[in-house]
């Protein structure tokens, strides 16, 4: 009998030199689910699919099953997977048509697999913590409001003026100008699994 | 900075090992910051979601209420109480069509502690200031001046044809603006940015001036006041809200009847007339069509710019010549009665749709071509249609009236009448406008924050002598710091997620039934898919309920859904003996509607009506939306509450105990 797989734990590392989530393969530990109704990959596979759906059309103006193209790398991160921008735009590649919309089929087809292949997991919290102590030279906490804009804007996947400036606006100190990355980060992730108040 | 100097020492692999890590620090960061943010944009969209839908739900609700208020005239027993309301203008107590500003005058007295504005007729632009100043004020204006306006603006409004055609020649630009929908701070937000009307600067306002903000009546004040100075640069058209049967649900009765506690049936009275004197288009430079919904595939202009658009007071009840053909056809064919189980309720509600479709005649039969049935139909299409992406022309099944109309409609329709553009608005829009067909049509909407605050901007539309739009936007906002973007979606989705929590605890029962059926070993949960499954068929909402399971319904480590979890934090606001929970989550469903039909029937607005008046119309009210509860369970659930004074109920106390209270926002305030 084949069971629904959930992650429980996951663990990676970024040490010096080994910055890499893409080559080095992270270690799961992973427990059996019993599910209620579905069974078998199948059941997995409906239920993958209905995820999408329901991301995709939240996006679907019009009720007619495309979105716009520029949409999809919204979509792919709400449905919990952590690309970057070039894989962002590899995927859309694969499915957009000439006129920059996507076709809601298309788009099940590849995401499906991303899913089932559990592609661009997210990284875990101590990791983003590693990366900011990377850019923070003099190991003091935080990092000024003008290396973070040196930084994020001029380096990487560069960002536009305007995700700086909303980083800036939510992340910054106003008094000291700088940026502390430990009180941020725990701002953001408190944020992210806030939910009905009994349990997660 | 070695890197120069060192460029081949080993300091230098040192330094460019540190750079790389740095690099891909930063791109792990902006990374994980996108990712954060789209998590955002998704909660943001499908909050917007949220609203829409129940909305549009509501909306069709609305259709089950307007077939009520027919019926009730049809077979009420208190004929005075009620269609005072609706009679046609012969009635005395309706306001004259002679009536003019000097009887208004002898008969309202204005008392000297009055400091509002005291409008002097003809209007100049001294009164239309007093205005602006009073309602920035929160001032009201008095009733006196409130009829005279309505009089003069009806008296100006007659000699209009149903549709105005005007000209660039010799003004810069006309502005067009959408749906207001009684948000005073954008218009005076409008103004501010864009100056007040004048001969140099011409206005349209596309409809939908009324219901759901709080200052209905002030916009339509400053509105029509400007349209008396100036009734060659000011136009407006009429939007499906400037219908009086809207207005008794979606707050503009409401809203009159508490600030004119004296003189609101004159007003709403005389308002009806004026509503219906609204032009329904405007067509500029023969090139740009502005009307408020949008057009279908029979719109016929030159039909709607002959037919006397005075008649159809509201679109909502269809003309008495097809209502009685309506009912001649009941009689020879047995129509099945609409579903008696609650929990048909819905289906049986959005299967309805007011168009004429549901009311073309059966192949072979006689009948004469009914012209108030094409009348009503085009005015109907105008007022209440929304463009999609598809060709064809379908009934809009969202709205209930209306159409669906593709780029090929509009092809077609440009041809025809030689156009270039198709202005409208109606649909709520989150930047404020939308462009669709190919750049054809243009979708304006005026309303910021139109759901809540940060829900959306507004917009207004700059139209050049070359006819090449122009868009300005913008919000207005309670905060005077600019909130960042987190704050703002976390205010609007706790507000759309509140709205669906008070629809899911209004249809508790059903939902329970639902769950039930899944859950074949009783244990009390069941899948998440399960779960989703029974949501959107008893709610009848497409929203992303798996996305919005962890905020509505708490799962157990096995991946299961414990259902009763959904309604854990809601309660009513007084206790219901459980017996009769089906009753009770009724009550809840449709107290807006019993509150209005109720404050209707209160003529003396007293706050109370008599038992036998409220469980009469209570037992319409249940017949006709074909709920099946027993006669005396109404009077049991009165006297086990309480409110039973003299023989008389004091139906707000009533009502107030089907309010839907959330436990958490008492647990915020202690």
């Amino acid at each position: 009998m084949e069971h629904d797989w959930k992650i429980v734990q996951q663990s990676s590392d970024l040490g010096e030199g080994k910055v890499s989530d893409r080559t080095k393969a992270p270690s799961w530990r992973i427990a059996p689910k019993v599910s209620g109704c579905s069974s078998g990959t199948d059941g997995l596979i409906a239920e993958i699919e209905k995820k999408i759906t329901e991301a995709f059309e939240v996006f679907d103006r019009e009720s007619n099953k495309t979105v716009d193209g520029r949409e999809i790398g919204c979509i792919i991160r709400s449905l919990g997977c952590f690309p970057n921008e070039a894989e962002v735009q590899e995927l859309l590649a694969k499915i957009e048509e000439p006129d920059g919309f996507v076709h809601l089929e298309n788009f099940l087809r590849v995401m499906t697999e991303v899913l089932l292949d559990r592609r661009f997991q997210p990284i875990p919290e101590d990791v983003i913590l590693h990366a900011f102590e990377a850019l923070d030279e003099n190991k003091c906490g935080y990092i000024t409001k003008e290396d973070l804009v040196k930084h994020l804007t001029e380096e990487g996947e560069r960002f536009t003026q305007e995700e700086m400036e909303d980083m800036l606006v939510v992340a910054l100190d106003p008094e000291t100008n700088t940026l502390h990355y430990r009180d941020y980060r725990t701002k953001l992730v408190v944020d992210e699994t806030k939910t009905f108040p009994f349990n997660v | 900075m070695g890197s120069i100097i060192g460029a081949m020492g080993c300091s230098s692999s040192v330094a460019d090992r540190r750079s790389e890590n740095v690099i891909r620090a930063a791109i792990l960061i902006q990374k994980w910051y996108r990712f954060t943010m789209a998590r955002l944009e998704m909660r943001r969209r499908y909050s917007l979601s949220i609203f829409q839908s129940i909305e549009y739900a509501d909306e069709q609700d609305q259709l089950q209420l307007s077939n009520f208020f027919t019926f009730m005239l049809d077979h009420c027993t208190h004929p005075e109480s009620v269609s005072q309301i609706f009679t046609s203008p012969s009635a005395p107590q309706v306001v004259d069509e002679d009536l003019c500003l000097k009887e208004f005058e002898k008969k309202i007295d204005v008392p000297d502690s009055y400091y509002g504005p005291r409008l002097s007729f003809p209007l100049t632009v001294e009164d239309a200031n007093a205005l602006l100043h009073a309602f920035r004020n929160e001032q009201l204006l008095h009733a006196r001046y409130v009829l005279q306006l309505l009089s003069e603006t009806r008296r100006v409004l007659k000699e209009m044809p149903n549709i105005t055609h005007l000209s660039t020649s010799y003004s810069k630009e006309i502005t067009v603006c959408g749906d207001l929908h009684g948000n005073l701070d954008d218009l005076l937000l409008i103004f501010y940015k864009n100056g007040l009307p004048s001969e140099q600067n011409r206005y349209v306002f596309n409809g939908d001036f009324v219901d759901r903000g709080k200052n209905s009546m002030e916009i339509l004040i400053i509105l029509f006041a400007f349209l008396l100075i100036y009734p060659n640069d000011l136009h407006l058209n009429r939007g499906n809200h400037e219908d009086y049967i809207m207005n008794l649900r979606y707050g503009f009765t409401k809203e009159v009847s508490k600030k004119y506690k004296d003189h609101w049936k004159q007003i709403l009275c005389l308002l009806r007339d004026v509503f219906s004197w609204l032009p329904l288009a405007t067509i500029i430079d023969s090139k740009v069509l502005i009307l408020h919904g949008g057009i279908s595939d029979t719109t016929d202009l030159d039909f709607l710019n002959a037919l006397e658009r005075n008649k159809l007071k509201s679109l909502m009840r269809p003309p008495k010549s097809v209502r009685n053909r309506q009912d001649q056809m009941k009689k020879r064919i047995p129509t099945t009665k609409p579903s008696k189980h609650i929990a048909n309720q819905h289906v049986a509600g959005k299967t309805q749709h007011i168009s004429s479709s549901g009311f073309t005649e059966p192949p072979g039969s006689n009948l004469p071509p009914d012209p108030a049935l094409k009348e009503w139909k085009q005015i109907l299409d105008i007022l209440w249609s929304d463009p999609r992406s598809q060709n064809g022309c379908t009934p809009n099944k969202c709205r209930g009236g209306g159409c669906y109309f593709g780029p090929d409609v509009t092809a077609k329709l440009f041809e025809r009448y030689n156009l270039k553009m198709l202005i409208r608005s109606h649909e709520f829009k989150p930047e404020g406008y939308e462009i669709s067909h190919d750049g054809k049509v243009i979708t304006i909407f005026s309303a910021s924050n139109y759901y809540e605050e940060g829900s959306n901007r507004g917009a207004y539309i700059k139209l050049n002598p070359e006819l090449t739009p122009r868009f300005v936007q913008y919000q207005v906002s309670k905060f005077t710091r600019r909130r960042n973007l987190r704050e703002r979606v976390g205010t609007i989705e706790s507000s759309a997620l509140k709205s669906l929590r008070e629809k899911i605890y209004a249809h508790r029962s059903e939902l329970i039934s639902a769950f039930a059926q899944y859950d074949i070993n009783g244990t009390g949960r069941i899948s998440v898919n399960d779960w989703a499954a029974a949501m959107e068929s008893v709610l009848q909402l497409e929203l992303p309920w798996r996305m919005l399971r962890s905020q509505l319904a708490q799962m157990n480590p096995d991946g299961e859904v414990d259902f009763m979890s959904c309604f854990y934090d809601l309660k009513m606001g007084q206790p219901i003996k459980e017996a009769q929970p089906a009753l009770a989550e009724t009550l809840c469903r449709y107290r807006k509607d019993l509150e209005i039909i109720f404050n209707i029937i209160d003529k003396d607005h007293s706050g109370l009506i008599s038992l036998e008046e409220f469980s009469q119309t209570w037992r319409l009210f249940t017949s006709h939306l074909g709920i099946d509860i027993e006669d005396d369970s109404i009077d049991k659930l009165v006297l086990s509450i309480d409110y039973n004074k003299d023989g008389h109920i004091d139906f707000n106390e009533f009502l107030e105990a089907f309010h839907v209270v959330h436990r958490l926002e008492k647990k915020a305030t202690s």
